[in-house]
């Protein structure tokens, strides 16, 4: 769309092309990744990849277990138990669904099991609404697990295939969901060039849980009780795990490019027209469709602005986008998610940037927007806006830090 | 692809060929007398070491595997208090994919998930009823020993009527707290999951060798199983750590808990409380735990009459509480 996306037209790389949305070529991606365990429970919008999948293996394209969970809790744990023994596992959810099963979702960070799972965002009910927030997945950004946003089609499928390479890795070992606007991205059509089986077999290792794997020949109590005499020690082991992921990551990456093409010159986010740019926004998701355009339109009229579209949020790039922000004079930060109460009262996203920009010399001012909630659209005309509102802070000092509310009737 | 290959387990002939083999040994903390570490060591002694287990949060995960002191000897997950059906479908769906594919070899392995009364039969009950619904090998296991052990001994849906626990403690004013009938899980998931080939109830001392036989029969049928076991709690029920065994079985014998098993709907009673005579008086049972000392004769009347009815009335007597047809006017 509007990414110029370089793919590989190889056919040994990418077997065909198809008009796919979201949930669709994150089907393919499972079924490339050749996945062994399906757990499925229906809510809108993340649910039609279960649609897909259900088909593709109704048609015999992919050889998995497919289980109709009774809940989201009952999904994310049959798939966890599913993935201890050593049996590569794919879920996914929305909105409250995603916090039904949280209780599942802490514990199989805790135990390490490198599951992936889909959210298509939606908001939090009540009030019941289909419509993109962010809020859910970010209820797992502290819990240890990986978590990143995509924001085309063709990302959502090559990001399963990366998913399980990072989360895999046995100095990662840990659940990734790999989020994706609901409606946006989830239900909106794109070419999409699909990998050919062989190029993946080439770039996805067998699941190989190794001396953790759950099976007769390997008898090891996983999880006992513990208190206070060990968990530090084994919440550390997270932690390193969770530095370890950024190196990994990187790696990834670089072995996806060199199969693929040259695909992802940076891993963690997309810079858009920023080279001399004063002034950039920052968001998460599908935003940076209309980001991009407004920025565009701005460059036409001489004004020196750019988008950052950030795609992993845990682990958070912070040396790499604190690099790059510092070359600012004012950074707007979009959150299409909300914090009530926190400082300033701004959105997540933005507290994340102000952390990741602190220890910086030169910093830029940041300012905040809340936007887009509950699947509002944000149009070009509001990101023209929020250019204008960061353009005023680099110099006006009592913007500095204030949190905008665009696009609500007032 | 042999995903519903069957096991043979020989039925165990008298006490003295029990298998001496154990697969849960020491490292546990259990309490004196407790039933429950019995039904463990129980019902891993019968399915032997081709098994995986997962166990629910409860009495029988905290005091059952400390770190580091681990008395499984068998592959063991702890998995969440609601979580243990599908813990089971995630277990046995993961072993027959791996089988499927040749990943791993093509055998039988047992896919065993256990939990308490309040991680059975009150939060994990829809996770269990999705387990009976799949066609996965799988065996559930809720151990009952009426209440939330691990907690100080909580009031759970199963729960006899009129106990004192810590959240029915009789007072001034009110003097049973405790005024749920007791769940009829098993009854309830045989009746609602008609595919479903095994169900049994059993209680792991009484009578000898009849729990040890259930669970390899469950696992010689095959599908997905289960069996809830009736487990006498010292701590929670108030009585000397010695009478456990004992009390196991007056509790089936009051007919207070009904013995039995269901084979592809066939029901056959193991202890045939149906006959008024082979049924002692309620308060046989009642009257040696400290739960039921506030009660007064007027409580342990309507105790008794509720059995009897479970006995005399149901159209299927201890297991399905409804009472015949009416006639169309």
């Amino acid at each position: 769309m509007m990414t110029a996306e370089r793919v590989h037209t190889d056919r040994k790389v990418y077997e065909r092309e198809e008009l796919l949305n979201g949930c669709q070529a994150v089907a393919h991606g499972v079924r490339l990744a050749d996945v062994d365990v399906i757990s499925a429970y229906p809510i809108r919008p993340y649910t039609e990849v279960m649609d897909q999948l259900s088909r593709i293996i109704a048609d015999g394209e992919l050889d998995a277990e497919y289980i109709i969970a009774d809940s989201e809790h009952s999904q994310f744990e049959i798939a966890k138990h599913a993935s201890s023994v050593n049996a590569r596992a794919f879920a996914g959810s929305s909105g409250t669904g995603w916090c039904y099963g949280f209780e599942a979702l802490v514990v199989t960070a805790t135990d390490r099991l490198p599951v992936v799972y889909i959210v298509g965002n939606r908001a939090l009910d009540d009030p019941g609404a289909f419509g993109v927030e962010h809020n859910d997945a970010m209820a797992v950004r502290d819990m240890g697990w990986l978590l990143l946003w995509v924001t085309t089609p063709q990302e959502a499928l090559e990001h399963i295939l990366l998913a399980y390479r990072i989360a895999e890795d046995k100095r990662v070992r840990m659940p990734l969901a790999l989020a994706m606007d609901g409606a946006f991205l989830t239900h909106s059509q794109h070419i999409v060039k699909i990998p050919a089986k062989e190029a993946v077999k080439k770039f996805l290792p067998p699941y190989d849980l190794g001396a953790g794997r759950l099976h007769p020949d390997n008898p090891i109590s996983i999880a006992p009780q513990v208190n206070e005499d060990w968990v530090m020690e084994i919440r550390r082991q997270n932690w390193e795990a969770a530095k370890r992921a950024r190196g990994v990551i990187k790696e990834a990456y670089k072995e996806f490019n060199a199969i693929f093409g040259e695909r992802y010159s940076n891993p963690y986010f997309t810079e858009f027209m920023t080279e001399d740019a004063d002034v950039v926004l920052i968001g998460l998701g599908q935003i940076a469709a209309a980001g991009r355009t407004a920025a565009k339109r701005l460059r036409e009229k001489g004004q020196k602005v750019g988008y950052i579209g950030l795609r992993w949020f845990r682990p958070f790039p912070t040396l790499e986008l604190r690099e790059v922000l510092k070359r600012f004079k004012a950074v707007g930060v979009i959150d299409r998610d909300f914090a009530h109460g926190s400082p300033d009262d701004g959105g997540v996203l933005l507290h994340e940037i102000r952390s990741c920009l602190y220890p910086a010399k030169n910093r830029p001012a940041v300012t905040n927007f809340i936007t887009g909630l509950g699947g509002r659209d944000v149009s070009i005309d509001d990101c023209i806006k929020m250019f204008g509102i960061t353009q005023k802070a680099m110099t006006d000092e009592k913007l500095d830090d204030y949190v905008t509310w665009i696009g609500v009737r007032e | 692809m042999a995903t519903q290959e069957m096991i043979t387990y020989d039925k165990i002939k008298g006490v003295h060929n029990i298998p001496l083999e154990e697969f849960y040994t020491s490292g546990h903390r259990t309490c004196q007398g407790c039933e429950s570490a019995t039904t463990m060591r129980g019902f891993i002694k019968a399915a032997g070491p081709r098994s995986i287990v997962t166990g629910s949060t409860g009495c029988m995960y905290v005091a059952n595997t400390s770190y580091m002191t681990t008395p499984w000897i068998v592959p063991w997950m702890h998995t969440q208090l609601g979580a243990s059906g599908s813990s089971a479908i995630g277990m046995a769906a993961g072993v027959r994919a791996l089988k499927r594919k040749g990943k791993i070899k093509d055998e039988h392995i047992n896919a065993i998930a256990f939990c308490g009364d309040l991680g059975g039969g009150d939060m994990g009950l829809s996770g269990i009823s999705g387990a009976l619904q799949t066609n996965y090998d799988l065996l559930i296991i809720m151990y009952d020993n009426e209440s939330a052990a691990n907690t100080d001994i909580q009031a759970t849906g199963l729960t006899t009527y009129g106990a004192q626990t810590t959240f029915t403690p009789p007072g001034k004013k009110t003097r049973i707290m405790q005024k749920r009938w007791k769940k009829n899980v098993a009854g309830m998931l045989a009746v609602g999951h008609p595919t479903c080939k095994y169900i049994a109830t059993a209680c792991a001392t009484y009578p000898p060798m009849d729990f040890l036989n259930k669970v390899r029969k469950a696992l010689a049928i095959g599908g997905p199983t289960f069996i809830h076991t009736y487990d006498p709690c010292p701590k929670g029920w108030d009585y000397h750590p010695r009478y456990s065994h004992e009390l196991g079985e007056l509790g089936i014998k009051s007919g207070l808990y009904p013995l039995y098993e269901i084979v592809e709907g066939q029901v056959t009673y193991t202890y045939d409380a149906r006959p008024k005579k082979s049924r002692i008086p309620v308060n046989d049972f009642l009257s040696k735990q400290g739960r039921f000392a506030h009660l007064i004769q007027e409580d342990i009347d309507y105790i008794q009459k509720m059995v009897n009815q479970m006995w005399d009335e149901w159209e299927i007597p201890g297991i399905a509480p409804l009472k015949g047809v009416l006639k169309s006017k």
